[in-house]
């Protein structure tokens, strides 16, 4: 059996047929789109690394099928910013240094991007509470909460 | 860790669905929110041969009031509970427990159906059910039918359901209260809970006139301890009353040990949260 998958990827659309059902979302993004930001670690929605927002929701991809993704917006670490123009959250990680191996990072900042939206993260409390689904292997969460500590202020800031 | 080959069925009725169920012979399995479904497929320790996905059942995705109840659907997500005002006015105590849920991006995909259904015995939803009472609305071949969540949970990982049943929504009434708290701890903020409680008092003229008490972690399936209730209105409210209430409450449950704690640990640590939440129930109000 196979379906089509319609999706739109980081503001690009993309229609691909044969797509058989058991196809994980993790690895449509990374084996057939060749977007290999998202990164796999666990594949059983424990380490956060493969941390997509769907809709402008943060979803793990290895707990979604291909399929399921049909006519949705998906954005990936790609999606956020370039090299040259870094986002907010992406520069508060540089300036802090907010990853040591990276294997990491692309769930952080996924997981991070829609914590800024959805709760006010005025506490180290409420920031740690948020990250508790993202697993860093180096143990560099101090740098991590300090890098969405910041990104938060400064969209106080921007809010302002 | 890959699924292994299934058929793939996305209905967008209810009894489409149903239909889908019955037809896979018992090999069918329910695509909810996906978040406990999906790693038992990815580890192959599920195999159906059929996935009936409802996530295209717009019909099952509501929160709504009834009077003096509140009614779910059952493909409502997590998120949107915890976020949904009319929760967090009248299922005070839900609305509390929403943010130890497990995490952010499987509560933006886990349902409240999936949850219920998946019965785990230290998850919120089930415990929850079991506070308030709820009544779960299944459909199946024969049509629909109400189960009380007293019923529903049967074992751990085990509901009274058929094979070819589906959860449709769940109704809970709503407490009236004087004070209440919702208590857990974990070993990592967001996984299953070693121990959880959930109070909700109502107080008369001299004491207690009407107590809820649930907990959960510390037996097969979410207690309710109505044992407890009837003897704490019949207890003085004084500043033993925490203390007492634990008492009470750890001599009313037997939980096991396994890898993550003792039964010792989880009674003592069961006994803590009582007292806890006790206190907060009581400092609601004079």
């Amino acid at each position: 059996m196979s379906v089509n998958v319609s999706v739109t990827v980081n503001g690009t659309r993309h229609e691909v047929s044969d797509v058989e059902p058991r196809l994980l979302l993790s690895d449509f993004l990374r084996d057939t789109l060749g977007l290999t930001g998202t990164h796999v670690g666990c594949e059983h929605g424990v380490c956060g690394a493969c941390t997509v927002l769907m809709d402008g929701h943060s979803v793990r991809s290895c707990l979604m099928l291909a399929v399921q993704a049909n006519g949705s917006e998906i954005t990936t670490v790609e999606g956020l910013g370039t090299p040259e123009a870094l986002n907010v959250l992406q520069t508060q990680f540089r300036e802090h240094h907010g990853l040591q191996c990276g294997f990491c990072t692309p769930g952080m900042l996924m997981t991070g991007e829609d914590l800024l939206r959805k709760y006010p993260l005025a506490t180290d409390e409420e920031i740690r509470e948020g990250l508790s689904g993202n697993l860093c292997r180096c143990t560099g969460y101090q740098n991590i909460v300090a890098a969405i500590r910041s990104a938060a202020a400064v969209r106080r800031e921007n809010v302002r | 860790m890959k699924p292994a080959r299934f058929e793939y069925v996305a209905p967008t009725t209810l009894d489409a669905a149903v239909e889908a169920l019955a037809e896979a012979n018992g090999q069918g399995k329910i695509l909810a929110g996906g978040q406990s479904l999906l790693p038992l497929l990815n580890f192959r320790m599920a195999q159906p041969t059929v996935l009936v996905d409802l996530n295209g059942i717009k019909e099952l995705s509501f929160i709504e009031l009834r009077g003096d109840r509140v009614a779910i659907g059952a493909l409502t997500r997590h998120r949107e509970i915890e976020h949904s005002p009319l929760i967090a006015t009248r299922l005070q105590v839900m609305s509390a427990a929403m943010r130890h849920v497990a995490h952010l991006a499987i509560r933006n995909r886990g349902t409240i159906g999936g949850s219920l259904s998946h019965a785990d015995p230290a998850a919120e939803l089930p415990m929850m059910a079991m506070f308030y009472g709820a009544t779960l609305t299944v459909q199946g071949p024969a049509g629909r039918r109400t189960i009380v969540a007293k019923d529903f949970f049967v074992d751990a990982l085990t509901n009274c359901l058929e094979p070819e049943d589906i959860v449709v929504e769940i109704e809970f009434p709503i407490l009236q209260h004087d004070g209440w708290a919702f208590e857990e701890v974990a070993r990592r903020f967001g996984d299953f809970a070693l121990a959880s409680i959930a109070v909700n008092i109502r107080r008369g003229k001299s004491g207690i006139e009407d107590a809820r008490v649930a907990v959960m972690g510390v037996a097969d399936t979410p207690l309710r301890l109505e044992g407890v209730e009837k003897r704490l209105c019949e207890i003085e409210i004084d500043g033993r009353m925490p203390d007492r209430f634990s008492g009470l409450v750890t001599a009313s449950v037997t939980p096991n040990s396994d890898l993550h704690a003792s039964a010792e640990y989880r009674k003592h640590l069961l006994g803590e949260l009582a007292k806890r939440a006790m206190r907060t129930a009581l400092a609601a109000k004079g």
